[in-house]
């Protein structure tokens, strides 16, 4: 789950790390009363709280110089769609002067298994985008997860991106607090771009952490909040996930239903294979029953995009009697009439034939024939 | 021979009295898998499937020094304290069955388990079988037949569907991995690679990737500096998925530039390794590099 640039900030302020003075506006605030009552003096940056990639360029940052220029650009910014989505606050923040952007970042290593820092002499720019033009200025720096990050460590990472003087000690105490949050927060990325350098110091203008999801239950005050993080999942996505299911959003009009996330996947290649286009990628995963398959077909023929559904089932655990159960009920409870075909191999197999093919509904045995009929219905 | 199990291999089930857990035992003590005992805090003293339940693993192990094996059907909140437990009680082999674990805590255990010498498949992960010996899994045994193909693979349910078309004909394997659909894990492909090229019965290998990571391009690296010399056939799952969204596995993800399809199909091709277009064209391909 990603945090909002504010969420994230406030979590650094709260280790005790100075950031630039900022007011937080939430939508349905009194803008003018709320930005002149909190004295802050411009020169400021009017910053769109939304969750997508490259905010800047889509217009989401706005610097202004009067505290009238920010009340008008703050009421702006509410009705500005960034890729598509409206914030729903506005983080407004004393702009710092300064010459130099750093990048520093924490990932997890899946080869190595470990914390791994990134960082660079040059900020600013999408670390994707340093990647492929300055490969060769990107320091990676693993960390050992049961010792953590050592001082000495982040002065040495410090030095390499060109950090010098009275500032490195202001890095290394600032690598030190993401590394914290990092670890707390059970984040898979926790990172500043741009880190202003100054003369004396360094400061997060920019901020990103991403909570692991597998650990949400220990963040609960998150976890609740998935509604409002509109940018990182669709309504419908939400929706999904809030049944429990591990539903993707795509673009085109085949609703794809599968058992098993590498089974799935490869049903939507198989569509994509006879020209069709996947609206979805859904996954009932394993040893599922017939409740929960009509949970899934359910939300499938309510899911407006598919205009007609692939169910692609293979019985290992997960038996064919109970998903073909669970797709009669989905039929007859939501009352939806969409096209469905439906593969079933496996573990009972002529059972759930028997009471598919006994309401009218053709089975396929072949999933190749079934993707290739489902694309020319 | 075979990898990692065998008909040699003696199980210890944590968590044998749940729901998952016991379902699964029954299944693999049909298949003939020889589990030796239980752990459910709280449940020692009870039998279940006439298999003795132990409050911890060490009570079992000291029951049952023979045992060297533990699978893992604990809860995600409760796994990570289950994987500990079974690496400080010397298990040589832990398969984690559980989804679902906080990231940082597998780094840990992981990382801690290599001090220790146990080798951990999974998280995330349907086990591992060698047919006709040991299934130590919840995959469905009668899908699988012994023979000469090893089958390393990211995925559960495609890997069903594969060793299924691969024994309908008249493929066989020697054993079938399942590593696990997280972003970090234990066994990884190339580790498992090491361990089928030193295996006589394992004359060909079967990789099945997805997208997300770079398992796939280092498997490729390992055939191109000759540490893996038996011939492979590949399949990556999610030619078409979107780039930056989880596809179910949290390791299922393309970010950062790198995981794509077309990275990981180019690489595998680049150093001669034939990569099926469906899951349904590698029993053909198969026969090609055997004859």
């Amino acid at each position: 789950m990603k945090l909002f640039e504010f969420e994230a900030k406030e979590i650094i302020r709260g280790y005790g790390f100075g950031i630039p003075e900022s007011i937080l506006i939430k939508k349905g605030d009194d803008v003018e009363k709320k930005i002149r009552d909190s004295g802050i003096e411009p020169p400021l940056a009017v910053k769109s709280q939304v969750l997508v990639a490259g905010r800047g360029k889509a217009g989401g940052i706005k610097l202004v110089k009067t505290i009238e220029e920010a009340i008008e650009t703050t009421r702006a910014l509410f009705e500005t769609p960034i890729k598509g989505i409206k914030p729903s606050y506005i983080l407004i923040e004393k702009a710092i002067p300064h010459e130099k952007e750093l990048y520093v970042g924490l990932v997890i290593d899946r080869n190595d298994k470990r914390p791994l820092v990134l960082a660079s002499q040059y900020g600013g720019i999408d670390i994707e985008e340093i990647a492929r033009t300055k490969p060769e200025s990107i320091i990676r720096y693993p960390i050992d997860p049961f010792v953590g990050l050592r001082s000495y460590e982040a002065r040495l990472i410090g030095k390499k991106i060109g950090v010098t003087g009275k500032a490195l000690g202001s890095f290394e105490r600032f690598l030190l607090t993401l590394y914290k949050a990092f670890i707390e927060y059970d984040a898979e990325l926790a990172e500043s771009n741009p880190l202003a350098y100054l003369n004396d110091r360094v400061l997060p203008l920019d901020l990103r952490i991403t909570i692991d999801d597998n650990s949400l239950y220990r963040h609960k005050d998150f976890a609740k909040t998935e509604k409002e993080r509109l940018g990182e999942n669709t309504e419908y996505e939400i929706k999904g996930h809030e049944l429990g299911l591990a539903f993707v959003e795509l673009d085109g009009d085949v609703g794809i239903l599968g058992n098993g996330a590498g089974l799935t996947m490869t049903t939507m290649d198989l569509v994509y294979g006879f020209g069709g286009k996947p609206a979805n990628f859904l996954d009932m995963g394993g040893g599922a029953d017939a409740e929960h398959v009509k949970q899934c077909v359910s939300f499938l023929l309510q899911y407006q995009k598919a205009k007609k559904i692939f169910i692609n089932m293979f019985g290992g655990i997960t038996r064919a009697d109970e998903v073909a159960k669970g797709i009669i009920m989905a039929l007859n409870e939501t009352g939806i009439k969409k096209p469905v075909v439906i593969r079933l191999t496996g573990t009972n197999e002529e059972e759930g034939r028997k009471i598919l093919e006994e309401a009218g509904i053709e089975v396929f045995n072949d999933p190749i024939e079934a993707a290739k009929v489902v694309v020319s219905r | 021979m075979a990898i990692l199990v065998d008909e040699k291999t003696r199980v210890i089930v944590q968590g044998i009295t749940g729901n998952e857990g016991s379902f699964h035992t029954k299944r693999m003590l049909e298949y003939g898998t020889k589990i030796v005992a239980g752990v459910t805090p709280g449940k020692g003293g009870t039998k279940i499937f006439d298999i003795p339940v132990y409050d911890t693993v060490d009570e079992a192990k000291r029951e049952h020094p023979e045992a060297d094996t533990s699978i893992i059907f604990v809860p995600a909140k409760f796994a990570t304290d289950a994987v500990y437990e079974a690496i400080d009680s010397g298990l040589k082999l832990v398969v984690v069955i559980t989804e679902h674990i906080p990231i940082h805590d597998s780094i840990k255990f992981i990382t801690y388990a290599r001090s220790k010498g146990t080798t951990i498949i999974g998280p995330n992960c349907p086990g591992i079988i060698s047919p006709e010996k040991s299934k130590i899994g919840i995959m469905p045994g009668n899908v699988f037949l012994q023979g000469n193909v090893g089958i390393a693979s990211r995925s559960g349910t495609l890997t069903y569907e594969i060793s299924n078309v691969l024994s309908k004909n008249g493929i066989g394997q020697s054993t079938v991995i399942g590593i696990g659909g997280d972003p970090v894990i234990g066994i990884s492909f190339t580790e498992v690679m090491k361990l089928y090229e030193n295996d006589p019965q394992t004359k060909a290998l079967v990789l099945i990737g997805e997208i997300g990571g770079d398992a796939e391009e280092r498997a490729a690296k390992m055939v191109e500096e000759r540490a893996f010399t038996k011939p492979v056939v590949a399949f990556v799952a999610g030619k078409t998925a979107p780039v930056g969204k989880r596809m179910g596995h949290a390791g299922a993800i393309i970010t950062m530039g790198s995981g794509s399809y077309k990275d990981k199909v180019e690489t595998l091709r680049s150093v001669g390794i034939k990569v099926a277009e469906t899951p349904f064209e590698i029993p053909k391909l198969v026969k090609e590099v055997l004859k």
